[in-house]
């Protein structure tokens, strides 16, 4: 009970046997294994059963609205580039509401960490598919079964050239948290895409069909190669964990920033320039 | 003979792409620079090339900041131009043009204006030389042109300056003759106060008043007509250490906007109507997360994209009431450029100190007009953040007498700071104790009373207790402002708004004592109308409504208030 992150004894508002608890705890390992101090890190999401993640971490939060964790994510890492910053929610409030902003986030390129809990199903709203959700699977509402093509995060992610792109089991704590290391560390957007099971809603993609279905890339293969990396992306039969690309070649957003260029200081500690400001008003003169 | 002594309204026309914001431009810095008080209001079509757009520029000897109907002179660049402003053309007006693109249906003062550009070199230059005949005809010293011409080309190039400097010198030469030839004098004179005023238009206004209120962070989606605010921003953002991103929509913006208030950034989110409908849900977040936030509002007319270049004062109810569920907020809306720059920087430190959305309410017709103005007063010194330095204990939402919960930021103290957008106890953690949840929204709602409190007094122009009071709010102060003037009503005052909500406690007294009302909107339903009635219960009958998409001018201003109080006139 030594992990600063710890709540201690409080309600959580899971499902017993639910995959989000065995996400919580290897975020929280990693975090203090990463030796983050809690004060100065912001955990940020949007909407969901996974969206209440903040709640069970001792530390900063800002629990905003569905779909919307990214921007929020963006605006906190921007105006304060000190702080690390870890976007946590689940595929419908990240790929589905918020798919917008995950592709232009993909463009921006902010150094936060995006850890999406993928259970190929709404479980808050009780059972109805996810962008994510497996064609044939059958709910309330799609009462024949999905008929659309699921969202590839990975693929799409590697397409717009995320610098850091994986997918962990939440069932394989040690691989899955060692990645999550690596994209919490990572300078830049990271995608952390982690398949967990619905107890509740989702009795195809089980414990059991993740294990039976997924596999680990060979250590051989190389996360640079982004032809590669598509590829691995695309497959479906079977499906890779793993770092499927990264590089480190791409500027972060706040980089970018002329704010930045040359002062670091967050922007809540900075003056507006009255001299600056008189002598422009004096140029409309 | 043709004499403007005093003042002279000038109105150019053209097509998109023929230049006539270049003109526009132009002529009111030169004119300013040379000592003259200048106003300049363009109106323009949705298109980037083409249509029939037109600018006023009002030239003279006293401050001027409303649109006027007349026209004196009226320099058209195509036919349409003049079929254009028709309904403002007077026995009067001068028309000075091209005779072999204009045709002979209008009376008009020939000057080969494409002729002559094309003898400097191309036809291209024909606003340089409509700007350049237009200080001939004025007697504007050249040096002062050739100056001006030269560092406003400066980034095209010499071969460019030249050709532009050549035609300037033959606009002057045919301004000079036309001048001598009609007998048209212009004996405006130029004003020494005017040196030491600045030139500025409504879009540079809101920035630069937000740049005094210490933003520092600028998250929008482009949309006229507040692009300009976005643009100005952009453009100093290297100079002012601005954070600023061009948002992939609208709801980015404004949740990237509380992210960084979050944070401790001030931030701002321009927009207009459009745009404005898809922050609601982050309006909403505001008011749970309690987080300041300040959105700049150019209104343009609607429903949905309605007329995207035009202007109106129809947002009103919408920003009072977008967003879910009840929380406090703030709309001011500036009744001129000092008001714009002072009332958004003011904005940020309203939205800092009760932690609650500030809305800036401006139009069109506001952000886009120019004039020169006292440069604002910096005095009243550098903002001052709201946020404390949290310590281990630190609890976000603080039950506190006044309802305003300490704002802690995260990284800077002890405390965590910790935000929920439903509905929480005062260490931000999700509750569905109904208890809890009834002490939170009195909490929040209390900082509605103590707004209130600190709620900007409308201004007062005449006597207090006069029997007629006309009532205005936003961009139309100006325009009611100077029909007044020319009307001399007796006992009549004004009574104009620039903070809308929540009103002062004093508005109900003050409508209470005047025996006849009128108030004039530049929408077709009297939002504010009806926002006093609910207010102070008084019902306003006599309203005087536009909603064609245009700004109220002077005369139309004179014409509805001697009609309506026919008799009154001393």
């Amino acid at each position: 009970m030594s992990n600063p992150y710890d709540m201690g004894a409080i309600d959580i508002a899971w499902c017993p046997g639910c995959g989000n608890y065995g996400i919580l705890n290897m975020v929280k390992s990693s975090l203090s294994e990463l030796e983050i101090k809690p004060e100065e890190l912001i955990m940020v999401s949007g909407i969901g059963q996974a969206a209440k993640i903040p709640h069970y971490l001792k530390t900063n939060f800002f629990n905003g609205l569905h779909g919307r964790a990214l921007p929020a994510a963006t605006g906190i890492k921007a105006a304060n580039p000190g702080l690390t910053v870890i976007a946590e929610s689940g595929d419908g409030d990240m790929y589905g509401e918020g798919g917008n902003h995950f592709i232009h986030t993909l463009r921006r390129n902010p150094d936060i960490t995006n850890l999406v809990h993928n259970n190929m199903v709404y479980g808050l709203t009780k059972g109805q598919a996810s962008p994510t959700s497996q064609p044939g699977f059958k709910t309330p509402v799609q009462v024949e079964g999905v008929s659309e093509e699921p969202f590839n995060p990975l693929a799409v992610a590697i397409a717009l050239d995320a610098p850091f792109v994986a997918r962990i089991f939440m069932g394989d704590k040690e691989q899955s948290k060692e990645i999550i290391k690596q994209a919490i560390k990572h300078q830049g957007y990271a995608l952390v895409d982690i398949f967990q099971p619905c107890v509740s809603f989702n009795k195809v993609n089980t414990y059991q069909w993740f294990k039976e279905n997924t596999y680990y890339l060979e250590e051989s293969y190389d996360p640079a190669d982004r032809q590669a990396a598509f590829q691995r992306a695309l497959e479906s039969e079977k499906i890779p964990l793993g770092i499927f690309y990264r590089h480190e070649s791409r500027p972060t957003f706040e980089s970018t920033l002329s704010a930045y260029r040359e002062d670091k200081t967050p922007l809540s500690r900075r003056k507006a320039d009255f001299n600056k400001l008189e002598e422009l008003l004096d140029s409309k003169k | 003979m043709p004499t403007f002594d005093r003042e002279l309204s000038l109105t150019l026309g053209g097509e998109a792409g023929q230049g006539i914001q270049t003109i526009e431009y132009l002529l009111s810095h030169l004119l300013k620079t040379a000592g003259y008080h200048i106003y300049a209001t363009k109106e323009y079509m949705s298109r980037v090339r083409g249509g029939s757009n037109s600018t006023t520029l009002r030239v003279g000897e006293k401050s001027i900041a409303a649109p006027c109907d007349r026209i004196d002179l009226l320099i058209p660049l195509d036919k349409a131009a003049i079929t254009h402003v028709q309904n403002r053309i007077s026995p009067k007006t001068l028309i000075l043009g091209d005779k072999s693109r204009l045709g002979e249906d209008f009376p008009l003062i020939d000057v080969p204006l494409e002729k002559l550009a094309g003898q400097a070199g191309s036809g291209i230059m024909a606003n340089t030389v409509a700007a350049a005949l237009v200080c001939g005809l004025m007697e504007l010293d050249a040096g002062l042109l050739n100056q001006f011409l030269s560092s406003y080309f400066a980034g095209k190039g010499a071969e460019i300056i030249r050709q532009n400097l050549a035609a300037a010198a033959l606009g002057l030469e045919w301004g000079a003759k036309i001048a001598r030839q009609e007998q048209i004098k212009i004996a405006i004179k130029p004003t020494p106060e005017v040196k030491n005023q600045i030139l500025l238009n409504g879009a540079e206004a809101i920035a630069l008043g937000a740049v005094a209120g210490g933003c520092n962070f600028v998250s929008a989606y482009p949309m006229s007509p507040s692009t300009g605010v976005f643009t100005t921003l952009a453009q100093n953002a290297e100079k002012f250490g601005l954070v600023v991103e061009q948002a992939e929509d609208e709801i980015s913006a404004v949740n990237m906007a509380l992210g960084a208030w979050y944070a401790g950034a001030r931030a701002l989110v321009p927009t207009s109507g459009g745009g404005f409908a898809l922050m609601v849900e982050g309006i909403s977040l505001a008011g749970m997360l309690e987080t300041p936030l300040v959105i700049s509002l150019g209104q343009r007319p609607g429903p949905a994209t309605g007329l995207p270049t035009r202007t109106e004062q129809a947002d009103l109810e919408f920003a009072l009431y977008g967003g879910h569920g009840e929380f406090p907020r703030i709309i001011l809306a500036p009744g001129n450029l000092q008001e714009a720059f002072l009332l958004t920087a003011r904005a940020f430190d309203m939205a800092d100190r009760f932690q609650t959305p500030v809305i800036i309410l401006s139009d069109q017709y506001l952000v886009d007009a120019y004039y020169n103005t006292e440069k604002p007063d910096l005095a009243s010194g550098e903002p001052e953040n709201h946020f404390i330095k949290t310590r281990a204990d630190y609890q976000r939402y603080q039950l506190t007498e006044n309802g305003i919960s300490p704002r802690g930021i995260p990284g800077f103290g002890e405390g965590l700071v910790c935000v929920d957008s439903d509905e929480h106890d005062e260490a931000a953690h999700i509750t569905e104790d109904l208890d809890i949840r009834s002490r939170m929204v009195e909490k929040r709602l209390k900082k509605q009373e103590l707004i209130k409190e600190t709620a900007l007094q409308p201004t007062l122009l005449g006597k207090a207790g006069s029997q007629n009071l006309i009532i205005a709010w936003g961009s139309t102060y100006q325009v009611v402002k100077e029909a007044l003037e020319i009307l001399s009503l007796k006992d009549t005052a004004f009574l104009h708004f620039s903070q809308l909500h929540p009103l002062p406690a004093t508005t109900a007294g003050l409508l209470a004592k005047a025996r006849q009302l009128v108030i004039i909107e530049n929408n077709a339903t009297s939002q504010f109308g009806k926002l006093l009635q609910l207010e102070t219960g008084i019902k306003i009958e006599n309203r005087i409504l536009k909603y064609n998409g245009l700004p109220f001018t002077v005369e139309e201003i004179t014409e509805h208030l001697k009609i309506l109080w026919e008799g009154g006139l001393e």
